[in-house]
């Protein structure tokens, strides 16, 4: 059988990216009979499918955020081969949080990649983005633009880890995404030798033991409680971004307002977030890593489903590559 | 560069005074010359050289980045320096960091046709927040909030010297500022400022406060009205004569007639800059027109015609007076007005005092325009450099009041992020269709308790009709009742009002909201 175009059997629809080979879609926005999700990100896993393949560990963050809105979950460990319809599918590590994975799809001789979210950078919570070759590679590009150029991770635990020394009397509030930045800032933390307890602000407790029953060793972890201000002098509390702003962090005083997220490379947004401690740590590929991804990949043709398309789009095209934006609808600039 | 450039990345993410100053302060005193002296001329009168900024990064950036992404990058950024110091790779692997005195000394012997290049190689040798702080530095405006007098204040405070002394000398030095490190380490003597015209730090005055009266006696004192203009000093020495305003910013170009009129009339005067038509006091809000221009025009300077009421004299001639007492040198002063005749100015009149009760009836009767109060002055004083207690009180009038509806709330910034701390208000008015609608007429952040606050933000929490970011829009329910100094017209907002320095004066929780001020109320105190 002559290979077939991958334009045939995979596209966007208003529902969202749609394999018709295997009658799936892809981390779809609206309510769909089956779904295949590469995380658990809320713009990613919603509620509301009747049939969800994931792996094990995004299957397991599902039940706990969405509940009984998870629907049937059928899970796809790493790297195993299965068969849906007439798609050969595999789950393949993206290196973005824990249980995250690109979904490989082949049909008719041609191969696709959906990325799902991904970096390139080291995450002691996840195992490490593996690169598949392939025809179509279907990527995110939250930073997508040149400007972004993410930190070394060490270099930017150590400024918060200097910070503290240099400020032992003040609270260090760190403003982080819930699911998958809050624990990696945790391990890198523990991995840096802080091993002093760590608060969390309630929002974050349920996903944090999550992890531990995972097999992700956390240290000691403690829920925010008392409005007793100097427990928590000189101590990490970890929050998420918007609790910074609120009337919750009043207890805390006179604290330090720090935010680890790739946004935080730009000083304009650092400022606008209050941030007095701004920590470039992104879950998501900067734009080195996005590049290199797709070089690597072998794809002649990409598509960006979401986030700054337009300077990928024109880039890829000066590398002599087919590149298209899906805008795709339903996904944010998470990582905030 | 690289301490310059931490410095610069964290002042830009302080919020709090005390920890900027702490931060400059630290950075003053442990930083070699002359690179700190660099780095205070950045934050202060600008670089000793000019830098063509905009020829430079297009060139450097031309064959480093495609067009089309540096259009978007700027477009998202929205700051030339950074987007530039985000983008660059650097070509070969980091040289050491260039320290500012480098960059200015080897910028300073380059052709303007090389600098693209010798800037690019110096880009190389910087990570990305080097970078950032080397371009802002060479833009010569940092924008980091931090303005010349607190950069000034900071140097005093990391060198444990007095921000007078420090003002008195600052015209008679320049970048690096080696003198002045030099002298303020106590290993140099005091830069003198010779034949050239420098400012001297002003006296200032306590605002009068209620337990004040009962030590004072009043046959101790001499008053004088407070007119409401700015605060300046002229000095005229040789062929030369500047107008300082009282921070010590050289504001001569802004007021060409006030140098002219006191050419050649040698020494230091202390006095309120007005404009005065016909003798008669113009609203603030005419002076303010003639603020800040780089250059003014003839029909400006008749149109607002600058005028100096003199209230002081520190210097006649080459003589410091400043050590002699109020009474001394007021006699000097009129002895100076006499032979010098400045046109364009005056003496402060002197309001003789009885007894502070007759003195206040005359405060509190005294609604003449351009006034804002009255100032005691002590006649034993010398004339001392800050705000000394004991020997100048001012002594405001009372202010005006109006009682304003809150329309909205913005959260404030640094220890106020949680709490809506920013309130805009309004007066009534008849809209279009003949129903009463609510205009802004001011905004304030100041005046209230720290408890009140807490019941303010409440309120606002409880009281949202709609959201905009960080701003709230409230039911028309809450009256403020504000103070204010006075009220201008003003073309830019929609009411034609503009408040000055309008502050919470009572929050009215009682007052029933249909029953605020109207905004023809309000502008009826529109001085004419």
């Amino acid at each position: 059988m002559a290979a077939l175009d991958p334009h045939r059997w995979i596209y966007p629809t208003p529902q969202g990216l749609y394999c018709v080979a295997g009658d799936f879609y892809v981390d779809p926005a609206q309510p769909v009979e089956r779904a295949l999700i590469t995380h658990g990100h809320g713009d990613h896993a919603r509620a509301g499918h009747e049939h969800v393949l994931s792996t094990p560990e995004t299957a397991e963050i599902m039940k706990i955020r969405l509940g009984q809105g998870a629907g049937q979950i059928s899970e796809a460990p790493l790297g195993k081969p299965m068969t849906i319809k007439d798609a050969r599918v595999k789950f393949v590590p993206a290196g973005h949080i824990l249980g995250s994975a690109q979904i490989v799809i082949e049909h008719s001789g041609r191969c696709v990649v959906v990325s799902g979210d991904y970096k390139r950078t080291s995450d002691p919570t996840c195992l490490p983005f593996e690169t598949v070759r392939c025809d179509l590679f279907i990527t995110e590009a939250t930073f997508g633009l040149p400007v972004f150029c993410h930190e070394p991770p060490d270099k930017e635990v150590a400024r918060l880890l200097g910070s503290l020394a240099a400020n032992p009397d003040r609270t260090h509030l760190l403003g982080v995404y819930a699911l998958g930045k809050c624990q990696r800032m945790i391990m890198m933390l523990r991995k840096a030798g802080y091993d002093a307890p760590i608060f969390l602000h309630g929002a974050l407790v349920n996903l944090c033991s999550l992890y531990q029953r995972l097999g992700v060793n956390l240290g000691e972890l403690l829920p925010v409680t008392e409005r007793d201000p100097a427990r928590y002098q000189g101590a990490i509390v970890m929050c998420p971004p918007s609790a910074i702003a609120d009337r919750w962090a009043r207890r805390f005083g006179d604290a330090l307002s720090c935010f680890a997220s790739g946004w935080m490379r730009v000083r304009g947004r650092a400022r606008q977030r209050g941030a007095e401690l701004p920590l470039v740590i992104s879950d998501h590929a900067d734009w080195p890593e996005l590049i290199d991804t797709i070089r690597e990949t072998g794809a002649s043709e990409v598509w960006v489903t979401h986030g700054r398309e337009d300077a990928l789009v024109h880039q890829l095209g000066t590398m002599g590559l087919k590149a298209r934006a899906l805008a795709l609808v339903g996904f944010e600039d998470e990582d905030d | 560069m690289d301490r310059f450039a931490d410095v610069l990345d964290r002042l830009v993410t302080t919020t709090q005074r005390n920890g900027k100053i702490r931060l400059l302060a630290n950075y003053f005193r442990s930083t070699p010359d002359p690179d700190r002296g660099f780095a205070l001329a950045a934050l202060t009168d600008g670089l000793p050289m000019s830098f063509p900024m905009r020829r430079v990064v297009a060139e450097i950036m031309e064959p480093h980045i495609d067009p089309v992404l540096y259009r978007l990058s700027r477009d998202y950024v929205g700051d030339t320096a950074e987007t530039v110091a985000l983008l660059w790779r650097s070509r070969e692997p980091h040289g050491m960091a260039p320290r500012l005195s480098e960059v200015i000394e080897t910028l300073k012997r380059t052709s303007t046709r090389e600098m693209p290049r010798v800037v690019a190689s110096f880009l190389d040798r910087l990570d990305a927040n080097g970078r950032w702080a080397l371009l802002k530095f060479l833009g010569g405006a940092l924008r980091v909030g931090v303005s010349a007098r607190l950069a000034r204040i900071s140097l005093a405070q990391g060198m444990g010297a007095a921000v007078e002394e420090i003002e008195e000398v600052w015209h008679a030095i320049a970048p690096p500022y080696t003198d002045l490190f030099q002298w303020l380490e106590g290993v140099g003597p005091r830069p003198d400022p010779g034949q050239r015209p420098v400012f001297r730090p002003v006296m200032l005055a306590h605002p009068i406060e209620d337990g004040d009266w009962a030590s004072l006696e009043p046959q101790d004192f001499v008053a004088e009205w407070k007119w409401d203009g700015i605060r300046v000093q002229i000095v005229s020495i040789g062929e030369q004569v500047k107008v300082f305003s009282r921070a010590g910013d050289d504001i001569s170009q802004s007021f060409p007639d006030v140098a002219q009129a006191f050419f050649g009339r040698h020494g230091v005067l202390d006095g309120e800059l007005l404009i005065a038509k016909d003798g008669e006091v113009r609203p603030f809000n005419e002076l303010q027109q003639r603020l800040n221009r780089k250059s003014v025009t003839e029909r400006m300077m008749q149109q607002y015609p600058a005028h100096v009421r003199l209230y002081d004299l520190l210097f006649d001639g080459a003589q410091d007076l400043r050590a002699l007492s109020f009474t001394e040198r007021r006699a000097r002063l009129e002895d100076w007005f006499a032979r010098a005749r400045p046109v364009a100015a005056d003496l402060s009149e002197l309001v003789g005092i009885e007894n502070f009760t007759e003195l206040r009836t005359v405060w509190s009767a005294t609604r003449e325009s351009g006034i804002e109060g009255l100032m005691l002055k002590r006649l034993s004083s010398p004339y001392l450099a800050g705000r000394p207690k004991g020997h100048w009180y001012k002594w405001k009038r009372a202010p005006l009041t109006a009682d304003c509806v809150l329309m909205y709330a913005q959260r404030g910034s640094g220890k106020r992020s949680s709490y809506y701390s920013d309130y805009t208000f309004g007066a009534w008015r008849i809209g279009e269709e003949g129903k009463p609608e609510l205009v802004p007429v001011g905004k304030a952040y100041s005046g209230f308790t720290d408890e009140e606050l807490l019941s303010l933000d409440r309120w606002i929490r409880n009281n949202t009709i709609e959201r905009f970011g960080p701003v709230r829009a409230v039911k028309p329910a809450l009256v403020l009742e504000v103070a204010f100094d006075a009220i201008q017209s003003s073309s830019r907002h929609k009411s034609g009002i503009a408040m000055r320095f309008p502050r919470i004066h009572r929050i009215r929780w009682d007052k029933p909201a249909e029953e605020a001020d109207r905004l023809e109320t309000l502008l009826r105190l529109i001085p004419r």
